[in-house]
């Protein structure tokens, strides 16, 4: 399936194909896969330091002796709640994914399944939300938001994110693709359009679905900048406002700060070494049919 | 939310039969599926836009009462080069143009390098793709912490290991210019690489392999297969991404507020801080949405730009 510009088809023989290019090409990958997850081991190999090794120079590569005051000290801290931290960023991605994946289906399914006037315009204008820049919503949204008297709250990072141009383009592009026999038989078994979705479209979307939701909760998991505006108190901070907040009050505290940052990482990466394929494939779709 | 969808019209359904296997519905049922959506849309995006276009147009300060109308004032004083606040904007400006600059060529060449080997068949490609996408998952708070300790001139690891290899071993990478701009480029392509890289190889992988095939009957070596084949097959996707890419740039926050504080001085506070700045730290949001627009229209015509570059070409 895959195509390469340098090699040739399968089933013509290699023969002059120089065993030495193979070689090159494996030391790039390993030395550029090195640059890549060396700094994350050094992030969680420093959050096991004492204070002092952190700081020290030359850099170590294993803590001697390991200890795990930086979290110790971070979890019990008054004025980084870590632990509160991880609860809202949880609460909040979670519930911002259901809404993303529950408005997304719903409008994509129509706009992909059913004929109606305007239609056209409205696949147009969510199109053209994909390429708004978000610098051009900070300010108003803050004044709505704080309408809504959700400043400060999670819901301010829950709810006005979760329109959401990209779930919706997702879904249409799926359910764009399916047969058109389905709504056929669906119908000749006596269901309406609900149930057509409901039934027999959604089950089949289920792979698509839980990719948007894996994309929807890393994007608002990782979200920064709306966060650390919005929320002002510790308890109701995010992990990566938290995070701000907590290298705001220990600049240099580096055991600190990257015991902090591998309790942010920890819930993304695991989700990514088990759900990998569904991430890559869901961003790789992104870019296609556009 | 779920409950709101309209009963069935039998009649209407026999009647209009279904073309292509639309069934069909009540007028009401699309635009119940597409409610809740539309009313986040119009709640979080179409309303913003309107109130951020009229914010501008009003002296508009958050903690003050009175939000007078003041015309094209903001937009005027952020032209007015006496002014303090036009100079700090243009100054924010020219970072977020300095750092579009250096990072969005970076940002589509080398993931496509990266996506170009991926898209050779050999052992353990899907490892190193997936190392490769590792840091987006991470988001840019982490990131930005993590290189700040990298990249610290005293113990961090970047100089650490410069000075091994025999290189200067002691650049203030986060807090002397134009050191610093290297450390955001790196650290940006660091952090997004993956991303480009895997969209970049759905597009390869789409490439039928039969076009490869005739260039190679043709004689076609593989740069100029490169040339022939890859590169036009990768149109659409290169204005896309070229697109999202220059957006993202353009919108480069976290990197410099964690990693630089928009230093050293002001350098590194891009546009968007500044306006975060403006509008909800000293509530300035008349201001603050007024330079919004400008950066906005900016984008837009950048866009259009590449929209046309990237256009399909007839014939």
């Amino acid at each position: 399936m895959a195509t390469t510009t340098t090699r040739p088809p399968a089933g013509v023989p290699t023969r002059r194909k120089p065993v030495g290019r193979a070689v090159v090409r494996y030391v790039l990958l390993v030395l550029l896969a090195a640059l890549f997850i060396s700094p994350l081991v050094y992030m969680v190999v420093t959050s096991f330091k004492t204070r002092g090794e952190a700081a020290g120079f030359p850099p170590t590569w294993v803590p001697t002796p390991p200890t795990t005051a930086a979290y110790e000290s971070i979890l019990n801290a008054p004025g980084t709640p870590v632990l509160r931290w991880f609860a809202n960023s949880l609460m909040a991605a979670t519930a911002n994914a259901a809404l993303v994946v529950a408005t997304s289906t719903l409008a994509g399914f129509a706009l992909a399944r059913m004929r109606f006037r305007g239609r056209g315009v409205v696949f147009g204008v969510v199109v053209a939300t994909l390429f708004v820049p978000p610098v051009i919503l900070i300010i108003p949204n803050y004044l709505i938001v704080g309408q809504l008297a959700w400043l400060n709250t999670l819901l301010a990072i829950i709810v006005p994110t979760a329109a959401s141009a990209f779930g919706v383009f997702f879904m249409r592009q799926f359910f764009v693709g399916l047969p058109g026999e389905l709504e056929e038989a669906a119908r000749l078994d006596g269901a309406n359009q609900w149930q057509t979705f409901y039934k027999v479209a959604l089950p089949l979307a289920r792979p698509a679905l839980a990719t948007l939701a894996l994309l929807s909760f890393l994007t608002n998991w990782n979200d920064f900048l709306w966060p650390v505006y919005v929320l002002f108190s510790p308890e109701i901070q995010t992990l990566p406002a938290g995070l701000s907040t907590l290298q705001t009050a220990n600049a240099v505290r580096y055991d600190l700060l990257m015991a902090g940052a591998v309790i942010a990482s920890i819930p993304v990466l695991a989700m990514y070494v088990f759900l990998q394929r569904y991430i890559i494939e869901g961003v790789s779709r992104s870019g296609l049919k556009g | 939310m779920t409950t709101a969808v309209a009963p069935p019209r039998s009649e209407e359904g026999l009647r209009e039969g279904s073309r292509r296997g639309i069934p069909s519905h009540g007028k009401a049922t699309p635009w119940l599926f597409l409610a809740p959506y539309l009313v986040l849309f119009l709640a979080f995006v179409a309303a913003p836009v309107v109130l951020g276009a009229w914010i501008s147009l009003h002296r508009w300060d958050y903690t003050l009462p009175n939000k007078p109308f003041v015309g094209l004032d903001n937009y005027v004083r952020l032209f007015d080069t006496s002014s303090i606040t036009a100079a700090q904007f243009w100054d924010a400006m020219q970072a977020t143009g300095i750092f579009t600059v250096f990072s969005v060529p970076f940002l589509l060449t080398v993931p496509l390098g990266v996506a170009l080997v991926m898209n050779m068949r050999f052992k353990g490609r899907n490892f190193f793709r997936a190392v490769y996408f590792a840091p987006y998952v991470l988001g840019v708070a982490v990131v930005a912490v993590l290189w700040r300790y990298l990249l610290d001139n005293n113990i961090g690891l970047v100089n650490y290991y410069l000075g091994l290899l025999g290189l200067p071993d002691s650049t203030p990478w986060l807090t002397s210019s134009p050191a610093v701009w290297v450390s955001l480029v790196g650290v940006t392509v660091w952090w997004t690489l993956g991303f480009n890289a895997v969209i970049y190889l759905a597009a390869l992988q789409d490439i039928p392999g039969e076009l490869y095939e005739a260039a190679r009957v043709d004689g076609a070596n593989a740069r100029q297969q490169f040339r022939n084949v890859t590169l036009p097959g990768l149109r659409p996707v290169l204005g896309f991404i070229t697109t999202i890419t220059i957006i993202a740039s353009a919108n480069m926050f976290g990197q410099s507020y964690l990693m630089t504080q928009g230093g050293p001085g002001r350098q590194t506070r891009t546009a968007i801080y500044q306006i975060a700045e403006t509008g909800l730290r000293n509530y300035q949001m008349g201001t603050a949405a007024a330079m919004s627009y400008i950066l906005t229209a900016g984008l837009m015509v950048l866009s259009i730009v590449v929209f046309w570059l990237f256009r399909e070409r007839k014939g």
